[in-house]
């Protein structure tokens, strides 16, 4: 099984880490009762010995002593890292997978890149390093970073490169979290563009997500559970901003948020974690959506929001789930591909979804985006895992 | 004689599993309506053709597991020793961390010389320990990076290795609205590497599978197991013991050199075709009752409409009359197109096997104007039934029905390469 590891940069980077982080221990402990360090964990944490004190070695297999997460935290400024450290997720993160310092970059790329980039270089890349050599088959980074600051973009993005010039063969998937029209930094337009620039450069795959489209997500969850009729038969706590049986105990604003972008990440990655019938690994992403080494921006969108109380999803439900799939209003995005040019599409079933169902869905809606599909990728990748 | 299995990729190895299971308990059942000599000399033939026996006394599987990933795998591995009559060897499998990624150069070209050494040791360590050798039998699919590109990769070395043995591979065609997005590339350059080094290359559609799977079997919810069970059983229902002539008295010893030796009589014409009749639900076979003139009068007619499956054949399509030159028969303005045939072998097994006529099948209208039909049709018998079926007969095809699908996989790869 391969490993993969986050790389968190910047305040809105390190929250959504943060919420990452909480999910996915949730998952597994969904999944694995009896605590017994299995592959799947192994792609996210390291098993330690902590008799051994903090630096023990890894245990490979048998019960769970301590995971770690194989993650680097940055940010130029305390505040959020050390929220991180004194919450209840200090067990997971080492003190030395971080790189802090007090100032900030001042929602200056200029100063995240440049500044701090020359000065932290060789801390970053040592640290990296580290977790690396923990690493049996590393495959790939996630690097989670906002557009618009100072630290996120700047720092962000040249950590990007280093990890391009360091570590070549590992794939590079970078989660961007892009301002929307009211945004509360000024320079925003300014270190997006820059950043985007290094993206285009130096990632093999982004995801970029736009905070209105989050935004528009959580507001629409909420008026569903409010109104009367569907509420009482929806379960909130399945809802995909809901940190339910997590360890947040009182939801700060931006959680609901965050948590969305969580379980975009946990799902993109579940079929390298997970066995199921048609596996797909994360390199067969970029493989099949980027078809020109530039071209490696990817629109993603969830569903279900929500599930009912009914745990039996009847054949229209699953129908209206693909169809929700392609519609503008759960993408994490806000564009419409409807109106403008798919080059590829890959969807990613986790759950209780047999081929038949699949291939029904697909014959639906390549009739309905034929029409926009570029000549040649006329067929949409299709994997399935069963959990 | 026994065969070696090479599963490749994560649909080769699902398929292999479900392929050894249904042999292991189509040869352990006892049906009743064959003498007991019979089943014996037949369960005798399909252990040595597939299985070795170990100290334990369970059987082993002949075959070899290579995958990049490790996950599939185990899966089936583990499957094996569940089902308690058989299992994988030991040391027969290979994987890495990282798939292939669905890239057909980084299987041909980067993983397969890489492992070289690692996999012809371990086919040949199998090889040895059959006393007789009788072929290669490799299961891959067309359209991911593992088993397409890797599978193509050993293929070369092993008839580099072994130039006298018979190369027998399954490909799995992927579906035509798309599993993966670069396979119409894969499935163009596994197809013309493969035709250089393999003998025979026998081809199932996912699609038609999924059809079986739905109107045949009357399945609703079809899961990937259900399409592999079914090829499974059509691969079993060629390769399972059965008389090669007429009044012999030993099962047919050589069964992919047969096997290839009536199906490939001109080395440019490859791609083979099963065709299986009947195939219907587990539970429906009690009450249902078949003669041989029946299935095999909807098996001639399946044949010459490129259908693969009893429901829904158009009986509309005609082999044309002899005695028209033979560029009549293939005229381009008619609708359906008549599926002309280079070879034929029809394999029956069952009850009152010896009273079936397959007098049917030996028109020379069926056939090109190049092959004498006494030559290019071949017929097995065997009284024991398979799998559970009273009846079944299954017909492996050299024949223009894949044409099609061929010409479409090709049209969509050369699109995606030109377009801009």
């Amino acid at each position: 099984m391969t490993q993969s590891i986050v790389v968190q940069v910047g305040q809105c980077g390190n929250q959504v880490g943060c919420r990452f982080w909480d999910l996915a221990l949730r998952e597994h402990a969904s999944v694995n009762k009896k605590g017994i360090y299995d592959e799947a964990l192994n792609s996210f944490f390291r098993n330690v010995d902590t008799r051994g004190g903090v630096d023990g070695a890894d245990v490979s297999s048998g019960k769970i002593c301590s995971l770690k997460a194989r993650a680097v935290l940055i940010d130029m400024e305390e505040g959020v890292v050390n929220e991180l450290l004194q919450g209840p997720l200090q067990e997971v993160f080492d003190t030395k997978q971080l790189i802090t310092d007090v100032s900030g970059s001042g929602n200056n790329w200029a100063v995240g890149h440049n500044v701090y980039g020359s000065q932290y270089r060789d801390q970053i890349l040592e640290k990296l390093r580290k977790t690396a050599e923990h690493c049996d088959c590393l495959q790939c980074f996630f690097v989670i970073h906002s557009m618009g600051g100072g630290t996120g973009s700047g720092l962000g993005t040249f950590v990007l490169k280093v990890l391009e010039d360091d570590f070549p063969e590992v794939h590079r998937f970078v989660t961007s979290v892009y301002p929307s029209a009211e945004d509360d930094v000024i320079t925003s337009p300014y270190n997006s563009v820059l950043a985007m620039k290094e993206l285009t450069e130096h990632a093999d795959c982004v995801l970029p997500i736009e905070n209105q489209a989050l935004v528009d997500i959580v507001n629409k969850i909420n008026q569903m559970a409010s109104s009367g009729k569907l509420g009482a038969s929806m379960k909130l706590s399945s809802t995909v901003t809901s940190g339910h049986g997590g360890i947040k105990t009182q939801e700060k604003p931006f959680d609901a948020m965050n948590n969305i972008v969580a379980n975009l990440l946990l799902n993109l990655t579940s079929s390298a974690r997970f066995e199921g019938s048609l596996n797909m690994d994360l390199n067969e992403i970029t493989m099949n959506l980027v078809p020109f080494p530039r071209l490696h921006y990817l629109v993603s969108s969830l569903t279900p929001l929500y599930t009912l109380a009914d745990v039996n999803v009847p054949p229209r439900r699953l129908d209206q789930m693909f169809s929700d799939a392609f519609s503008k209003d759960h993408q994490l995005i806000r564009a419409d591909p409807k109106r403008s040019l798919y080059l590829a599409c890959a969807l990613m079933v986790r759950g209780n979804v047999q081929v038949s169902d699949l291939r029904r869905n697909i014959e639906r809606h390549t009739f309905t985006i034929i029409c926009r599909l570029m000549g040649w990728s006329r067929v949409v990748l299709q994997k399935l895992s069963t959990l | 004689m026994s065969v070696v299995t090479v599963q490749l990729g994560q649909c080769g190895n699902q398929i292999g599993g479900e392929l050894f299971d249904v042999v292991a308990n189509d040869s352990s059942t006892t049906q009743g309506l064959c003498t007991k000599k019979e089943n014996e000399s037949y369960q005798a033939c399909c252990q040595e053709r597939f299985f070795r026996e170990e100290q334990s006394g369970l059987q082993v599987a002949r075959a070899l597991l290579i995958d990049m990933e490790p996950k599939v795998i185990s899966q089936t591995l583990l499957k094996a020793v569940k089902s308690g009559k058989w299992k994988y060897g030991e040391k027969s499998y290979f994987c890495q961390k990282q798939g292939s990624g669905n890239n057909w150069a980084d299987g041909f070209c980067a993983r397969g010389p890489r492992h070289t050494d690692v996999l012809m040791n371990m086919i040949q360590h199998e090889v040895e320990k059959c006393e007789h050798m009788g072929g290669f039998f490799t299961l891959m699919s067309m359209a991911g990076g593992t088993g397409s590109g890797l599978g193509t990769y050993i293929t070369q070395c092993l008839r580099d290795a072994y130039p006298k043995s018979f190369f027998l591979n399954e490909v799995i065609w992927p579906y035509g609205t798309g599993e993966v997005i670069v396979q119409n590339y894969n499935s163009v350059l596994t197809l013309s590497h493969l035709y250089q080094s393999a003998d025979a290359l026998l081809v199932h559609e996912n699609d038609t599978v999924h059809k079986i799977c739905a109107q045949l079997m009357g399945l609703k919810h079809i899961s990937f197991k259900d399409v592999n069970q079914v090829i499974a059983h059509q691969l079993g229902g060629v390769l399972q013991p059965a008389y090669s002539s007429v009044g012999a008295t030993a099962y047919g010893q050589n069964p992919v050199g047969n096997l290839l030796e009536s199906l490939s009589p001109h080395p440019e014409y490859k791609l083979i075709s099963i065709f299986n009749i009947p195939q219907m639900a587990e539970a429906s076979l009690a009450y249902s009752a078949f003669t041989w003139p029946g299935l095999l009068k909807h098996l001639r007619q399946m044949l010459i409409a490129s259908s693969k499956m009893e429901e829904g054949i158009n009986w509309q399509v005609r082999p044309p009359p002899a005695g028209l030159p033979s560029e009549a028969k293939q005229s381009p303005n008619k609708q359906v197109h008549f599926n002309s045939s280079v070879a034929n072998l029809i394999v029956l097994r069952g009850k009152d096997v010896d009273a079936a006529d397959t007098a049917c099948f030996k028109d020379s209208a069926l056939y090109t104007s190049w092959i004498p039909p006494h030559v290019a049709l071949n017929v097995w018998r065997t009284c024991r039934p398979f799998n559970k079926y009273e009846k079944s007969a299954t017909l492996v095809s050299n024949s223009q029905c894949l044409l099609k699908p061929l010409d479409s996989v090709v049209r969509k790869a050369w699109n995606m390469f030109a377009s801009k």
